[in-house]
Order: C-alpha cells, then sequence, then structure tokens
C-alpha cells in the first residue's frame, strides 16, 4: 500500500472498494492498530492513532476484522465482552458499566437473549452481529469492518448493512460488493495497485470508465427509482469486451 | 471453584495419610497444625508418625501441588501462546532442553558442571531452550503461533535426542536409572529446601498471568481482533513465551518432566468452566495441584512397594483422556 489519503466525515459510512489484492485490508490494518504503516498517519478524532497507547486508540476505534480463526467454545456473551477490555485495568472487575454496555450491545443487534450460546453453534450471519455487538460494546466512535458481508446469504447482508446504518458509528468498512458500496455508503474510496485512485459519493464515482479501469468488468448503470442510489448490472465479460469503449 | 478446593484438601489429605505406614486424616491434620501453630498437645501421636508426616510426605505433597498447579498454569500459557486448546508445553520444547541439562549432570557427575547440581542444570537446559525456540520462531520481528510450534517440536526431537544419546553413556547401571526416572517424572525426592523456587516462582507467575487474563482472551480471538481490542500481540507473546519457559524451567528441574498435565488439566477445566481465563487461571492451579497429587498416590501405591515414575502415571491415564478430549471435539472433523 502506498501512502493514500483517506478522509472519513463523521458520521458517515465510507465504503473501501477496489479489486482483490490492492490494499484495502492493508489500509485498515493501520487503521486498527495491527500494521504500522512505514510512512503516514492515521488520526482518529484528531488523534494519532500510532502514537497513542493500544488501548487509548481501542477505546476510539473499534474493528471487525476478516480473521476468523480463534477458540470457537467462546459464548456469546464472553465474545461481546471482549470489547471492554480496552477498558479495563489488569486487576479490575466486570462493573456495572460493563454489564449494560454489553446488555446494550446484544439489545441492539438482536440477540438479547444468546449470551450463552457458543459461537460454534452460531450461523455466519449471526456470528456477524455478535462481532459488530463487540465493536458496541466497546463504546467507540468509529468502527473498521473488514469484508463485512463476506460469506453472507443476500438477505444477511443487507441485514447486516441495514443494521450499520442505524448504529451511527463512524465507519469505514472495505467491500466487495459494488452495489451494496452504492446502496449503503455516503462515500467511497477506489483503492487499486496500493493507491486511493477515486474519492466521493457512489453516484459521482461509479462511472463505466472506473469499472473498466480498475475492476475490469463493464456494466451498465442505472439510478433505482426507489432508493435513489446506482445500481450495477454487470455485462459478462465476453459480452463487455465487444463493447466498442468499456474493455477495449 | 469450591468444587476443586475441596477436592484438592481430600488429595491432599489423602496424600499425606496413606502410604506403607498409613496415619489417621485427622492425626494428619492434628500433627500439620502443632508443627504451624504450636498448638495441641504432642502426645496424640506417635514419634514416628510425626517424622513421616513432615519430614516426608508432606514435602513431597506440598512438591506435587505446586508443580501440579505449576504445570497447569504454563499448559494454559502455551495454550494462549499457540491459540490452540489442544497444546501441550512439550510443544514449545522447553522441558526437553531441561531434560538434556539434567541427564548430562547425572551421567557426566557434578564434576563436568562446576557445582551444578541436577536441578540448576536442568534449569540451564530450560533457559538454552528458550533462547533457541525465541530465535528460531521469530521472524521479522514476530513470532506467528505456527512457527513457534515448528521451531519447538523440531527443537524437542532434538534435545530428547541428545538427552536419549547421554543416557547411553551413562557409566553404571545406577546412573542410567536415575536419568530414567528422572526423564519420566518423580516427586520422591520432595524436601523442604527444593520447595522454596517453585513456590517462589509459581506464586509470582499466577499473580502476573492473573493481571494479562483479559488479554488472554483477546489472543484466543486471533491477531487482529486482539490488536483492534488495545493489546500489543507481539510483545504479549514474548512475554508469555519467557513465563511459560520459566515455569516449565522451574518446576521440570525439581520433578523431572511429567508430561500430559499440562495438556489435559486445562483443557478438562475449559469444558467445565469455560474459556474465560480469569475462571481458568485459579481453578487451574488449583485443579493441576489436585490432580498431580492424586496421580502422586497412584504412583507410589499402585504397585507397593514400588514406585512408579511419575510421568508413567500420567501417560498411561492421560493418552487416552486425550483421545476422549480429541473424539469430542467438533472441529476436527469429527463427531456429532
Amino acid at each position: 500500500m502506498q501512502e493514500a489519503t483517506v478522509l472519513v466525515a463523521s458520521g458517515e459510512i465510507a465504503g473501501l472498494i477496489g479489486p482483490n489484492g490492492s490494499g484495502k485490508s492493508t489500509l485498515l490494518r493501520a487503521v486498527y492498530r495491527h500494521l504500522r504503516p512505514r510512512v503516514g498517519t492515521v488520526l482518529v478524532g484528531g488523534h494519532d492513532v500510532w502514537r497513542s497507547s493500544p488501548r487509548l486508540a481501542a477505546r476510539r476505534t473499534a474493528a471487525v476484522p476478516q480473521e476468523r480463526l480463534g477458540d470457537m467454545d467462546v459464548s456469546v456473551r464472553d465474545m461481546v465482552a471482549m470489547g471492554r477490555i480496552p477498558h479495563k485495568g489488569p486487576f479490575e472487575t466486570e462493573n456495572a458499566e460493563d454489564a449494560s454496555a454489553v446488555r446494550e450491545a446484544l439489545e441492539r443487534v438482536g440477540l438479547l437473549g444468546w449470551e450463552g450460546r457458543k459461537l460454534s453453534t452460531l450461523s455466519g450471519g449471526e456470528t456477524q452481529r455478535v462481532l459488530i455487538a463487540r465493536a458496541l460494546a466497546q463504546r467507540s466512535a468509529v468502527l473498521v469492518l473488514d469484508e463485512p458481508t463476506n460469506h453472507l446469504d443476500v438477505h444477511h447482508q443487507l441485514e447486516l448493512l441495514e443494521l450499520i446504518r442505524t448504529l451511527g458509528f463512524t465507519t469505514l468498512a472495505a467491500l466487495h460488493d459494488l452495489n451494496l458500496a452504492a446502496a449503503y455508503c455516503d462515500r467511497l474510496h477506489v483503492i487499486d495497485g496500493g493507491c486511493v485512485v477515486a474519492s466521493g459519493p457512489p453516484a459521482e464515482i461509479l462511472t463505466e470508465t472506473l469499472l473498466a479501469d480498475v475492476f475490469s468488468v463493464g456494466a451498465s448503470i442505472t439510478t433505482s427509482p426507489r432508493t435513489g442510489k446506482p445500481v450495477l448490472s454487470f455485462y459478462p465479460l465476453e459480452v463487455a469486451r465487444s463493447i466498442p469503449s468499456p474493455l477495449s | 471453584m469450591v468444587g476443586l478446593l475441596a477436592g484438592l484438601t481430600v488429595a491432599f489429605t489423602a496424600s499425606v495419610s496413606l502410604g506403607p505406614l498409613p496415619i489417621p486424616p485427622l492425626t494428619v491434620w492434628r500433627i500439620l497444625l502443632h508443627h504451624m501453630t504450636g498448638l495441641g498437645r504432642p502426645t496424640g501421636w506417635t514419634r514416628v508418625q510425626d517424622d513421616v508426616v513432615w519430614d516426608l510426605r508432606l514435602p513431597r505433597t506440598l512438591l506435587g501441588v505446586v508443580v501440579g498447579a505449576g504445570l497447569t498454569a504454563t499448559g494454559i500459557v502455551t495454550q494462549a501462546l499457540v491459540r490452540n486448546p489442544l497444546a501441550d508445553p512439550y510443544v514449545l520444547g522447553i522441558s526437553q532442553g531441561a531434560s538434556v541439562g539434567a541427564v548430562a549432570s547425572i551421567v557426566f557427575g557434578l564434576g563436568a558442571f562446576g557445582a551444578l547440581s541436577t536441578e540448576s542444570a536442568a534449569f540451564l537446559g530450560a533457559a538454552g531452550a528458550f533462547v533457541l525456540v525465541y530465535v528460531f520462531a521469530r521472524r521479522s520481528g514476530s513470532m506467528a503461533p505456527l512457527r513457534l510450534v515448528l521451531a519447538g517440536v523440531a527443537l524437542g526431537f532434538a534435545f530428547n535426542g541428545i538427552a536419549h544419546f547421554l543416557v547411553l553413556q551413562a557409566d553404571t547401571p545406577g546412573q542410567t536409572n536415575t536419568a530414567l526416572f528422572w526423564l519420566l517424572g518423580s516427586l520422591a525426592n520432595g524436601r523442604w529446601g527444593q520447595l522454596r523456587w517453585p513456590a517462589g516462582v509459581l506464586a509470582a507467575g499466577t499473580v502476573v498471568l492473573f493481571a494479562k487474563a483479559r488479554a488472554l482472551n483477546a489472543l484466543m480471538a486471533g491477531d487482529e481482533t486482539a490488536a483492534s481490542l488495545g493489546i500489543q500481540v507481539e510483545r504479549l507473546r514474548r512475554q508469555l513465551l519467557g513465563l511459560a519457559s520459566l515455569l516449565t524451567g522451574v518446576m521440570v528441574a525439581v520433578s523431572g518432566s511429567i508430561g500430559f498435565v499440562g495438556l489435559i488439566v486445562p483443557h478438562a477445566l475449559r469444558m467445565i468452566m469455560g474459556t474465560d481465563h480469569r475462571w481458568l487461571i485459579p481453578a487451574g492451579i488449583l485443579g493441576g495441584a489436585a490432580f498431580l497429587v492424586a496421580v502422586d498416590i497412584v504412583a507410589r501405591l499402585a504397585l507397593q512397594p514400588q514406585e512408579l515414575p511419575i510421568g508413567v502415571v500420567t501417560g498411561v491415564i492421560g493418552a487416552p483422556v486425550f483421545l476422549l478430549l480429541m473424539a469430542r471435539r467438533r472441529d476436527l472433523g469429527g463427531g456429532p
């Protein structure tokens, strides 16, 4: 990932889109303090993430990374309670604030009452909601999501993004699905080959030229009468190649 | 937790009561009370009973408590370190390194190592193994679990080979026996003087571990997740490796290499108490202590008057238990 500038306004949902290997995950890892950038700074709420202590940074930024390793024997409650870690000292016990943070988080994602379930027994969509609940329990202002809708069926993809929209975090999400990105993001940042090649509202950014140059696909782009958002209908690659302008 | 404490008390009492000279439990406690507080009249028991309890069985039982707790704590640390609930301290190669040190000092005699005792040699072996594992497991500043396991297992095999080779260099059958007994682990040398270091390191280690309990929970969820929760993952891994090595070195130095405790006890406790390290650590200390004391009773009495090396008993119990645990785990691809 080369030096890039990505600005996310408070309260907005910003989407990072780009082909595989373009550097989206790398950028996000620098934001949630997993990968130190060799050059440049990451500022969250005006604070330099890499100059703050990790705990302080974690109080400001929560993340749902792509990784799914880990001990699946953990309970829903324990996973969500991990969101309180940045707020707790070494020997501090759980207090009322922790309990209410966990409870409220579960409530907002619609999983109140699921505390005792083991993560291994949940579906993909339910697991994602648990991880979002963990981020909620962290009580941060910013949420970073790396491909949150991968492996989810259509209903759960929409459900998850609509949930995120109601939560009010300042959100930075890497998304593969361009239609979802168009429908749910306030701004898009396009990453290609380690550089940010375009930034702006979806309607401005998503053009046939961009799709051809960055994603090597052709599509017809219309605006949905119901939602007012751009809708992309992708052509098969052969068809796209036969059209004079896009992929020639 | 209360159950574990009760279990430990029962095992402790049984261990001090049982033996070639059985002593009633109540008498045992009265002797202990007398020694510790001066209360009670020393007429309710014989001199022989007093010696057996205080000088022979109590140190041995206490050693079992300390080593059992220490090995279990090490198991918990190792499992968090390599992010696998089925890992054992052996996976890090440290105890095998300690074996090399101990066997070398037994076979070549104290002279070759100056004034070093077997215990110190074992500890040095563990320290050396730690350095090697650390060096080999790191790559560009980070220490991924897989690399750690590979380095630890490979070095463990190497150390084992060296240790066994050294056993073959023994001059006398007596040395061979001592070396083999050491390799299989024993609490037979429980003496009061031996308890200081292991008990001290265990106490300090437990405090440190408990302070990091939440960080360990986060680590189990994944490196990126832990980082996003404010954990300094690489620093924590280094600290855990150091802690595991220190605990292993100290425990193995006094009791030889005892296998499976660090694997079975944490795993069994996880099934009962869940995965939260704030409960797992105290439970591990109590459960591990109770377990090893109970195993030692079997080792002492099963084939009386012959004493079984404790590693044999843990192996005979441990292997079937491990296989059973493996069969029950869904994520290994088998079972309902």
